[in-house]
């Protein structure tokens, strides 16, 4: 019954990557000329993708919703860039890399994919620090690296905590000399709100532009999906205020299918939720776990002492600490991955042992590093995040602890691709963190800004020139077609019918309900009964925002709340999708948690047996419930086994 | 705590602008300043109003989106912060507090607090960049860089590119804006290949772009969130100059020939 072919390159994992570059189809520079590629999103993938599309000759038209490309959400990413440099010769490879990758992912990743990542991972270092991306250096001059949770080797590369900011830059720069040299057309303030597709293929797409409300139609010989991940659907996120599953939701209702909707992953080191009027939530670098210590007081009279101001957190004496991890997981420490850091905090905090005025937060405490290491060097290493901290929080965490607890931050599921990062529709890509591809059932921290530059800069470049070497005969598309005009059609009337809605309640409103209801029932753990409520409350929801959401002001005009309500009105259907993935996977495994399959230590059980595949769902219409299909996982390099940190 | 609040409104730009004014109550001092703004919006929403259009995003300080001038300051009242890192507790109980949008020549007002902030990305794309393709480029380790110079690369290069440093002078100077990308590239090996170009391209384009000149009073110092350091300033001086003359004898000598 499976329509889904990864299309992996026969031999042996570490030569396939060079095999397909061997074979795949060629495009000359003349024919390149002639072919349109349009490009979504302009974060890492994005950005990365149409610099390295516009200097091989393509004519690049890119989307973002931002006022310009260098906002887009990477800029965000703070701890570093992982690659199999093994300049601290600690030991590193790529297939170390890979290896950490597949059992980070909880065994639930593609490995072919996997592990072309690795191996790409050192030249994207080379790129950026040719592009002058300042990366942290020792004295010698030579770069630096630090370690990451999941690994034992010290392969992250960073830069302060900016990181994800420095290799944006260093992308976004790429494209703008692109844009200066007339190969890449930018197209900012702009929501794509729907892919056009001509004889089955992807051949443009209907953008909105926010300023005059402008319906455009753009045409393409490809289009590539780069629109980040969808973290906003549970509301409070770390993701930033616009980031949306619009365009890669468009796809999946145009017949591509949307694999492992369910996998989310929860950041542990997040500054808490302080009340309701909170509109996002600030991630802490997991690079804060190199020095910084997790604790709770292990007694109940410490707790309650301190949640009534009567003590502070420096007057508990060492023997009445619970360093948590160090205690669970002696090997890694406070070093594990998110997913085992993230639901050993909520257990403390459920069972009591929670720290802050809501008792929703653990202590990440850096006084011994401080000590050890001293003032300076904690500076040089942390200085921007502390002061982050303490511009949110209004605390020193030179004086006293951290308090932080997990958030939403980063999604692994996405819109499926193959091994040529193409979806099931036939000329359209996903790249970055819009597609499912490389991280499995969880992410390790340094990953995402690696594979969000392998796309755009070392895997599309190459994969879609596969594709458009068949297509330089496909003359450019006339946007006058009845397939546009259809879509342009649809999507005025659904714009139309949003506006027109006649409600009462604000958009936001149903945001924040749905992210409740997501958080609460397919956040960091999740069983049937919970997850069969969330659906009967996400169908409620969809009922009432179709009949009562309020849109001020017009259709032809810079209208923010219709924006808004066009990313809402997805996320809803999306939070179903999540749920039914979530029900489907009757297994616990790497950022899905479900209680009924737990270790008698409280830890993920798999069930390779069973759920050793990809969930990839199909779109059967607006009331019909999605189709299953599955992309069973082959391991032939890695034995799967039960992830151990201890 | 309760504000009264005065909003610069404007339809699009065209259109006649003015302040208006607003209340706001029950906000939390731990509130954000544009979770207070959310607030007030979603009061406009519910009773028939417009909301006020402002332009966020990330709210961690990092994008660059985020631009009110606030009291008479970009990113109002708290050094080394941007609009969206500033709190409630910042202001006292009962404040009226002011809001409009940068006010420079080359930012033309989109709606409300909007502005249009695409030149910076013209001064960019004119020559903020090592022209390096992807790929064929050497082994990471095999340009060493002195720390020293690493560190004050990043430092300049931690510029976010929201435009307070324009909206800060007195001529809408984006001379700090500029500074800062010359001196990240110009700092390091990789970038000096082409510093001399490079710096006098992007001049060129912030003339054509209608900024205007250094006011030389230290504003956009004093109010970058980032704290990007007039030096820059002068780094960009000495390479434009040194580029120039460089050029000029370039000239006489092919002319001699």
């Amino acid at each position: 019954m499976t329509r889904l072919n990864a299309r992996i390159p026969e031999g042996p994992v570490a030569e396939k990557w060079t095999a397909y570059k061997s074979a795949s189809k060629l495009v000359n520079p003349n024919n390149k000329r002639k072919l349109d590629i349009i490009v979504i999103g302009t974060g890492l993938a994005g950005a990365s993708a149409a610099a390295s599309l516009g200097q091989l000759g393509y004519n690049v038209k890119v989307f973002c919703y931002q006022d310009t490309p260098r906002r887009a959400h990477s800029i965000a990413a703070q701890g570093g860039i992982n690659a199999a440099k093994n300049y601290p010769n600690d030991g590193d490879s790529a297939y170390r890399l890979f290896y950490d990758t597949i059992k980070g992912g909880d065994y639930r990743a593609r490995e072919a994919n996997v592990y072309r990542l690795a191996q790409v991972s050192n030249q994207i270092i080379d790129l950026c620090v040719a592009q002058g991306v300042p990366f942290a250096r020792e004295y010698s001059g030579l770069l630096t690296n630090r370690s990451f949770g999941g690994a034992q080797v010290s392969r992250t590369f960073y830069a302060r905590g900016q990181t994800g900011q420095q290799l944006l830059l260093g992308a976004y720069s790429a494209l703008s000399r692109q844009i200066a040299a007339g190969t890449v057309k930018l197209y900012n303030r702009r929501d794509v709100l729907d892919m056009v597709l001509v004889d089955g293929k992807a051949r443009g797409v209907i953008a909105r532009n926010l300023v005059t409300g402008e319906i455009e139609r753009h045409a393409a010989h490809a289009v590539v999906l780069a629109n980040g991940g969808y973290g906003n659907v549970f509301f409070l996120s770390t993701n930033a205020m616009g980031s949306n599953v619009t365009p890669a939701w468009s796809a999946y209702r145009k017949g591509a299918m949307f694999a492992n909707p369910s996998f989310t992953q929860i950041h542990p080191t997040c500054i808490p939720v302080h009340g309701d009027a909170q509109s996002k939530l600030t991630l802490m670098s997991e690079s804060l776990r190199n020095d910084g210590r997790i604790w709770v007081p292990a007694k109940m009279k410490d707790v309650e002492k301190l949640r009534n101001k009567e003590i502070k957190p420096s007057d508990i004496p060492e023997a009445d600490r619970d360093y948590y991890l160090e205690r669970r997981y002696p090997a890694f420490g406070n070093l594990v991955p998110r997913d085992v850091a993230s639901r050993a905090a909520k257990e403390r905090c459920d069972a009591g042992f929670g720290v802050g005025s809501t008792g929703v937060a653990v202590f990440l405490d850096f006084a011994d590093a401080i000590k050890r290491k001293g003032h300076d060097a904690i500076d040089s290493l942390y200085g921007n995040l502390f002061q982050m901290y303490e511009q949110i929080v209004a605390e020193s965490p030179y004086e006293t602890p951290m308090m932080i607890y997990p958030a939403v931050h980063y999604t692994m599921g996405g819109l499926w691709v193959d091994y040529e990062l193409m979806t099931t529709i036939p000329g359209l890509y996903a790249i970055g963190e819009c597609n499912f591809s490389d991280h499995g059932a969880n992410r390790l921290g340094a990953s995402a800004l690696m594979q969000g530059l392998a796309d755009g800069y070392f895997v599309l470049p190459y994969t879609i020139g596969n594709y458009l070497a068949n297509e330089i005969h496909t003359p450019r598309f006339d946007t006058a077609s009845s397939e546009f005009t259809l879509a342009a059609q649809a999507v005025t009337d659904r714009l139309k019918q949003i506006k027109n809605s006649g409600g009462k309640e604000s958009v936001d409103n149903f945001h924040r309900r749905l992210g409740k209801i997501m958080w609460e029932y397919c956040g960091m753990a999740r069983n049937d009964a919970g997850l069969t409520e969330a659906l009967y409350q996400i169908t409620e929801l969809r009922q009432e925002f179709a009949k009562g959401v309020k849109i001020p002001g017009g259709l032809d005009e810079y209208n923010p709340e219709i924006e808004k309500a066009c990313r809402v009105a997805d996320f809803i259907e999306l939070g179903e999708l999540m749920v039914r993935d979530a029900q489907q996977r009757r297994e616990s495994c790497g950022g899905h948690f479900r209680e009924e399959y737990q270790t008698s230590e409280g830890e993920a059980l798999r069930n390779d047996d069973e759920f050793a595949f990809v969930g990839a769902w199909e779109y059967k219409g607006r009331d019909a419930a999605a189709g299953l299909h599955r992309e069973e996982l082959q391991f032939n390099e890695i034995k799967l086994s039960q992830r151990s940190y201890k | 705590m309760n504000f009264t609040l005065k909003i610069w409104r404007q339809k699009n730009v065209t259109a006649k602008g003015e302040m208006v004014s607003y209340d706001v109550s029950g906000i939390s001092p731990d509130s954000s300043f544009f979770e207070m703004l959310d607030t007030l919006n979603q009061k406009l929403i519910t009773t028939g109003g417009d909301p006020v259009a402002f332009d966020h995003d990330c709210r961690e300080g990092i994008c660059g989106t985020c631009s009110l001038y606030i009291n008479g300051r970009p990113h109002g009242p708290v050094k080394g912060v941007t609009t969206c890192q500033l709190h409630m507790r910042a202001f006292k109980d009962g404040d009226t507090i002011f809001i409009e949008p940068w006010r420079a020549k080359a930012f033309p007002i989109i709606r409300d607090l909007i502005v249009d902030r695409s030149a910076l990305d013209k001064i960019i794309q004119a020559g903020g960049y090592v022209s390096v393709n992807t790929g064929g480029v050497p082994d990471a380790n095999t340009i060493p860089v002195p720390k020293e110079k690493s560190d004050a690369a990043f430092d300049a290069a931690t510029c976010i590119g929201c435009g307070a440093c324009v909206a800060a002078c007195s001529n809408a100077a984006a001379m700090l804006f500029i500074g800062a990308k010359v001196s990240h590239l110009a700092l390091l090996p990789q970038g000096r290949v082409e510093a001399a170009t490079r710096v006098q391209k992007m001049v060129a384009c912030m003339d054509e772009q209608g900024f205007g000149n250094c006011s030389n009073t230290y504003a956009c110092e004093f109010d970058c969130p980032k704290g990007i350091s007039v030096a820059n300033i002068a780094r960009m001086n000495r390479e434009f100059l040194g580029a120039k003359l460089f050029s000029e004898k370039e000239r006489v000598i092919k002319e001699s020939l």
